[in-house]
This record gives structure tokens, sequence and C-alpha cells, in this order.
């Protein structure tokens, strides 16, 4: 049951994006199209579910029992810059097919706040393992389906006559916002 | 000093990351729901940006060029965990307030960017008042954002309140609102023809809108893997017409022999 608050709340109730602001950048910078907003979504995905996986581990396992936890923000950036590095390769070697499509992106997240925000949240909640891997996983597939519809609406937005002041990034915004008003109500799911 | 005072102006005004630059976005939409957050986040952001500018700046000759970026992760990395510390002994409410935003200015654009333009590139000096001026005008950004919606949202600037609880929209201190505040922002700034990433003419290929004048480097490394996927694109299509065009000549050559056979 707990698992299931885990996965309603990060995914929809508080939003990585719409209502914690987190990956911004990629949100508005890469949602120009619904393919390039998917793989984008894919591929963080793969990397935060990855990182929650490696950060666990290495903070209760190294940093606690030295009793250094105060160097976690550096430990899990640097962790994280490896990791995306590591996975590129790995991807390129073993499933060439993946890297093509996801190949792209993935330089693009190590600069992605979601990542570094969603594993430090995972230490600070207190999870255990497989409650902060639901929770990286349910976070990431939220940002996958926000910036997904938010590149369905941009799609259309093409074709529709907005103010001239309003072209490109502010309607953009108002969209979000809108879109955020909307998750305002899976508010009283949890 | 003339150049100190020009780096000052140039951070706050002429390049100025929260309106003209559009960088670090996500503490901006964040940490803006009252004027004091944004102040708070602004002059954290600033103390960390002059101190790894000028540590930046002093070792700008020992870190190897290829293992800059992991350098000046760590550096900035290590200074972040330094006030994040200091701001959980001295100011606790602010701790609160910012939560897991201030270890995430690491991953500030804003700081990678200027150590990557100008503090592994010029003297120690010029470093520190470069990081000065661009934290500054970072604060000023979120300071008005937080203004406006406090304004709004709360009827309050910097908590005094003056406007009756009836006439408050709520909507504003709320996630929506931030979003809806920037997009007004952005659009006054649209319609003024004010100098902004955003209304400059877009190459939408690149992640940065292939806006040079105003790059601080630091979506290089996005553009680079874009650049050259569209090469290998641009390489594959050329490689694809010219093998058509090999197939229709053969074709037009086997054609031109049947019929020479023909008539022969």
């Amino acid at each position: 049951m707990n698992l299931f608050v885990i996965i309603i709340s990060s995914m929809l109730v508080s939003n990585v994006v719409l209502s914690q602001f987190l990956g911004i950048c990629p949100f508005l910078g890469v949602s120009k199209k619904v393919g390039t907003a998917v793989g984008m979504g894919a591929a963080v995905t793969f990397v935060i579910t990855i990182a929650c996986m490696i950060t666990y581990p290495i903070y209760y396992a190294i940093l606690v029992p030295l009793k250094l936890e105060y160097l976690q923000t550096i430990a899990f950036i640097l962790i994280i810059a490896a990791l995306v590095q590591f996975v590129e390769m790995a991807l390129k070697k073993f499933m060439p097919s993946l890297h093509a499509s996801l190949g792209v992106y993935l330089p693009l997240i190590t600069t992605n706040c979601a990542v570094l925000g969603v594993a430090i949240n995972n230490i600070s909640d207190g999870y255990n393992f497989i409650e902060s891997l639901v929770c990286g996983f349910c976070t990431a597939v939220g940002f996958l389906i926000a910036i997904t519809i938010l590149a369905g609406i941009r799609e259309r937005i093409e074709y529709n006559d907005v103010p001239k002041s309003f072209r490109g990034t502010p309607i953009v915004l108002v969209t979000a916002s809108l879109m955020a008003i909307a998750f305002c109500g899976f508010a009283g799911l949890v | 000093m003339n150049s100190c005072t020009e780096r000052l102006k140039n951070g706050i005004i002429t390049e100025n990351p929260t309106f003209v630059m559009m960088l670090g976005m996500c503490p901006t939409l964040a940490v803006t729901s009252s004027a004091v957050n944004g102040l708070g986040m602004g002059l954290t952001t600033t103390v960390v940006l002059i101190l790894s500018n000028a540590f930046i700046s002093l070792l700008r000759k020992v870190i190897p060029d290829k293992v800059r970026i992991p350098g000046f992760i760590v550096i900035v990395a290590s200074f972040v965990t330094m006030i994040q510390l200091l701001l959980k002994a001295y100011l606790p409410f602010l701790d609160s307030a910012l939560g897991v935003y201030i270890p995430l200015i690491v991953v500030n654009c804003i700081i990678l960017g200027r150590a990557e333009a100008y503090a592994s590139k010029n003297s120690v000096l010029p470093s520190i008042f470069d990081g000065l001026g661009m934290g500054l005008g970072f604060t000023f950004g979120l300071t008005c954002i937080g203004i406006c919606r406090e304004i709004f949202g709360a009827g309050a600037i910097f908590g005094v309140e003056f406007i009756p609880d009836d006439f408050h929209i709520t909507f504003f201190v709320l996630a929506p609102g931030a979003f809806l505040v920037l997009a007004f922002l952005t659009a006054i700034q649209n319609k003024l023809q004010m100098p902004s990433a955003t209304n400059v003419e877009k190459d939408d290929s690149m992640s940065c809108g292939g806006d040079c004048a105003s790059c601080t480097g630091a979506s290089c490394v996005a553009n680079k893997g874009i650049i050259e996927a569209e090469r290998a694109a641009a390489k594959a299509a050329k490689a694809q017409a010219a093998k058509e065009a090999a197939a229709k000549a053969k074709a037009a050559k086997e054609a031109k022999a049947a019929a020479e056979k023909k008539e022969d």
C-alpha cells in the first residue's frame, strides 16, 4: 500500500516538472515535437532509475559508515556525471539500436537537475532501497508524461493564431501553467 | 578597476542571467513564492558564484583541459556543501524554505556557464567581480519575480501584508502561478523588443537556439551531439542520393544499351 502511495504521489501529485520545478530546461527546450520529447523522457527514465539504484547503496554502504554524509552532494553529482558517460558507452557497445534512439539525449541529462534532485530527495525522505527505486522510476515517468503532453499541445499551437508578443516561449509557459493547474487536481488523491 | 565595474554592469544589466539570458530557470520558478525566498536563493547563489569563480580562476592553469568540467563540478559542489552547512547552522529558516534547491545550486547552469566562459580564461579579480555581477543580477531577477508573486498571491512585500485577506489570489504563490508570471514577463519583453534569449530569431535545431552571441558555453555539449547527429543524417542522405543517382545512371545506361542492341 505504501508503494502505491509513492507511485501516485511521485508520478502525479508532486509531478517532478509541474510542481517541483526540476528539469525545466529540457521540459521547455526539447518539447517541440512528440517524437523527440518521448525520446528525452525515455532517456531520463533510464538514467534516473539507474542513478537511484547506484546512489542508494553508495550513501548507505560508504558515506554513512564513514560518517561522511556531508559529502552527499559532491559524491552524487560525480556519480551521476560518470554514470551518464558510462551508460552512453555501454549502450553504444551492447545495445546500438537503443543508443541510436536515446544517444543524442544522454549528454543533455548530466545537466538535468531532476536526476540529482530525485537522488537527494530519496535519501532525505528516508526511503528503503525498493521504495527509492520505485520513487525514482515513477518520478521519471511523471517527467515523461508531462513532456509528452506539452509536446502534443505545442504541435497543435503551431497552427493557432497566437498574439504576437506571446509567440515562442511565453505561450509555452502559459501552457505549462495550465497543465500545472490540471495536475493540482490530483492533490486530493493522496 | 575599470574592467571590474564593467563586469558588474555586464552581470546586472547587459547579460542579466534571469531576464536576458534566461538561465537557471529551475530555482527561478521554484523558490520565488515570496520575495524573501528569492532574495535568499539569489544571495546564496551569489556567494557560491564568487567563491567558485575565484577558485577556478586561481586553478585555471593547473586543471588539465580534458578534465576541466568534472574539476569545475567538484569545486562548485564543495562550495555548495559549505554554504549548505553554514545556512543550516545560522539561517535554519532559509534552509528549510529552500530545501532541496540548495544542493541543486551545483547543477545551476549559470555557475558552470560562468566558470567555462569567463573564470577559466581570466585572472582572479575580474573573475570575482564577474561572479558578483552575475550573482547580483540573478538576485535582482529572483527578488523581482518573488515580489510580483507575493503581492498578487499573499498581498504582501517581504512579509509585510498590506492587502486584506479577501483580495489574495493564492494561485500566484502556487506552482501554476510561477509559470504564468514568467510567461507574462517574457511576453512583455517580446512586446517591448527588449534583449532577451526568448525573442531572438531561433534556429530550432540546437538546444540553445544557435544564439552564439549570448552563449555561456553550458549547452555546447548538447549542441555537439545534435550537430553530430545532423551531420551524420546529412551524410547518410547524401550517400543515399548518390546511390540513387548511380542506380539511375546504371538503369539509364542499361536501357540505352538494350535499345542499341535492339537497333542492331
